[in-house]
């Protein structure tokens, strides 16, 4: 079989720099999906055998992170009537500078861990480990509540590719389920509160609990 | 019978769920409550240890850890009988369910052996938390709730990296990706160390922010200070523990594995960093519950310091483990009864509490004098024992550091303490009176507490030993 796993790395890679540049809030949802359909077909590179887990990963894979969560997000983007750039508090070319030194120290110190004999010269490291430290940019340097969740995403998926590496340890499905679960709809429901009492989604306003003194 | 402990929480939770009655509910979860204490204690006595698999085990740690979550379980749903019933306006289905899942989950985390039923059941306190902060559902305890959710779910995910970490590190040791705590300890020195190295930075991140470590500690005072008072107990005394354990488990293979000495530098500076933190924001707090949210922070950081620095600091950081927690019940406790009976959590509107709720008063004094560390209580005795193992190992900066912080957060926390007990009630009553089924869970836990500042009984000591067995001490 070809290998597809380090085309589809380099793009989601390539996703990550969208997601942090753009400043359309609605096309960073779009690049969100994006990512979670290439992660769906990461499965086949590692499992050589068509079994029912396999697709049944696959297709979840697709289906949550692909369409479902960016659906609820656009979704909430649509219902709030709020503006769809993005407002970070860092500016674009900061916030892709870091990416793009955190995504080298990423390939950098990558290179000096030891891997598994069927790991070596593959891309899954430091795309795990990039994809994760973009995740936890966008999280840290955007305003708004739904920017913050794909910031999670994002982050979500950096770990999705490296419980890749563990998929006979089903850590993979670990990551899918529980954080998919957990972060998106927990969040949504709160999201919905938050439209509800503030009519905005903007943490900013988030402002009441500061120390005051 | 230790399956028992996670399915009675549960089947509460399920009973509490479909009552029709606001008012029968909160009878439920006590009822629960009293039902695993008393399974606790038939299973500690009988010294069982293995449940169903080898994924759920009671080790010395978990027993530790289970005493500590039932018997602050079991105060804080007493406490929430009369608690409910003054706030008998808001309906308490998702809370009282919220309460019995917390139970449950917090068990789970307890029990587990393997990493990944540790983690699972990590996100599961998360969830069930995340409905307690809610209860009020106002504006302040939805921004509250917002952070919590969203730090603490970041803080998971990279729990969860770090648990990755792990099984990688044991697939290139031993060639599968064994996540048995056990089997872990036991062959850690073939684990890859630079895996092992990176999964405890994850790990440490991860749970630390779940503990409320400085600099990840910013969702507490919102938390603490917006959440009802017994949900704060349960967090400060009961979630902080549960997340402790998990990195007391991460420590415990990065130990056996040699690695030892690199994570006690983490967790000394974190420690120290935390304790700083925390005194700082504690002198001159004006807001009484969000001065606990920080004693909290100050807490977690002793707990990480008394591990990092080893020996008899070990045993006094285990030790301090049942200390805070039954101690952060006295004074959450207290502090939810004072700020009901004078609606106000700030100390320009709350003064004289002792004249005005002579028990609730004495007791969140009382609570402030063991905090912090003052004889004969408790905290006293596993401060010090962390003094003593740190003079002993020779960190004699770090045991001055502790000590000029320790005296920081005293005088910090002493002048909002005293503030809020002494003086004058103001003129208006707010018609709120102390009960019995409010104060007795207090009073009790402070006696646990006044009573390990005395006398530690020869099975917990015991039981101290094995765990610090477990920690490689």
């Amino acid at each position: 079989m070809p290998n597809i796993a380090d085309p589809i790395l380099i793009v989601l890679l390539l996703t990550n720099f969208f997601i942090l540049g753009t400043a359309n809030l609605r096309a960073s949802i779009r690049a969100v999906a994006v990512q979670g359909v290439l992660l769906s077909l990461l499965p086949l590179q590692v499992e050589s055998h068509p079994t029912v887990r396999l697709f049944l990963l696959m297709g979840a894979t697709m289906a949550i992170k692909g369409f479902v969560i960016p659906a609820l997000l656009l979704k909430a983007l649509r219902d709030v009537h709020i503006r769809h750039e993005v407002e970070p508090y860092l500016g674009f070319v900061p916030s892709l500078l870091l990416c793009a030194v955190s995504t080298a120290l990423a390939l950098l110190y990558s290179d000096r861990l030891p891997l598994a004999v069927g790991d070596r010269g593959t891309m899954y490291v430091p795309a795990a480990l990039a994809t994760v430290f973009a995740g936890f940019l966008v999280l840290t340097t955007r305003r708004k509540a739904i920017s913050q969740v794909t910031g999670y995403l994002v982050l979500e998926n950096g770990i999705y590719v490296f419980g890749l590496l563990l998929y006979q340890a089903m850590a993979v499905e670990i990551g899918v389920l529980l954080d998919l679960l957990v972060g998106i709809f927990v969040m949504g429901i709160v999201l919905n509160h938050i439209q509800r009492e503030f009519s905005s989604l903007d943490t900013e306003r988030l402002s009441r609990l500061r120390e005051d003194r | 019978m230790i399956l028992a402990l996670i399915v009675v929480p549960l089947i509460g939770a399920l009973v509490a769920f479909l009552a029709p009655n606001d008012r029968a509910r909160p009878w439920v979860v006590a009822f629960a409550a009293a039902v695993h204490t008393t399974i606790v204690a038939v299973v500690i006595a009988t010294g069982e240890s293995r449940a169903w698999s080898d994924w759920l085990r009671l080790d010395a740690l978990g027993r530790l850890v289970l005493i500590v979550v039932s018997l602050l379980f079991l105060a804080c749903a007493v406490y929430c009988i009369g608690y409910l019933r003054i706030r008998a306006e808001r309906p308490n289905r998702v809370f009282c369910t919220s309460l019995l899942m917390f139970a449950a989950t917090t068990t789970i985390v307890v029990l587990a052996q393997h990493l990944t039923i540790m983690w699972v059941a990590m996100e599961g306190t998360t969830l069930a938390t995340a409905l307690l902060l809610y209860f009020n559902q106002n504006r302040r305890s939805l921004e509250a709730t917002w952070k919590y959710l969203m730090i603490g779910s970041v803080g998971i995910a990279l729990a969860l990296l770090g648990t990755l970490f792990l099984a990688y590190a044991a697939i290139i040791g031993l060639g599968e990706p064994v996540l048995l705590f056990s089997v872990l300890v036991r062959r850690a020195p073939a684990l890859s160390a630079p895996w092992l190295r990176a999964a405890f930075v994850f790990l440490f991140v991860g749970y630390g922010t779940k503990m409320g470590l400085a600099p990840m500690h910013t969702w507490k005072p919102d938390a603490y200070g917006e959440a009802p008072g017994v949900v704060g107990a349960l967090l400060a005394g009961g979630l902080t523990s549960c997340a402790f354990l998990a990195l007391l488990r991460s420590f415990a293979i990065v130990n056996a594995a040699g690695q030892g000495e690199f994570a006690r530098h983490l967790l000394i500076a974190a420690g120290l960093v935390s304790m700083g933190t925390a005194a700082a924001l504690m002198v001159g707090q004006r807001d009484f519950k969000r001065l606990l949210a920080y004693s909290s922070v100050e807490h977690m950081g002793i707990l990480v310091l008394g591990i990092g620095i080893g020996g008899l600091a070990t045993f006094g950081a285990l030790l301090h483990i049942i200390n805070n927690a039954l101690t952060k019940a006295v004074l959450f406790l207290a502090a939810g009864n004072i700020h009901r009976a004078f609606n106000s959590k700030r100390i320009e509107d709350v003064t004289g509490a002792i004249r005005r709720l002579p028990v609730s008063g004495s007791l969140f004094l009382a609570g402030f004098f063991a905090i912090t560390g003052s004889p004969p209580f408790g905290p006293f005795v596993s401060e010090l024992m962390i003094l003593i193992g740190a003079v002993n190992a020779h960190r004699y900066v770090v045991a001055g550091t502790y000590l000029v912080l320790l005296v920081v957060v005293f005088i910090g926390m002493g002048q909002t303490v005293l503030a809020v007990v002494q003086g004058n009630p103001p003129e208006d009553d707010s018609g709120y009176r102390e009960s019995l089924l409010k104060t007795l869970p207090i009073a009790a836990s402070l006696a646990i507490v006044v009573m390990l500042g005395v006398w530690i009984p020869a099975p917990l000591a015991r039981m101290l030993r094995e765990a610090a067995q477990l920690l490689g001490v």
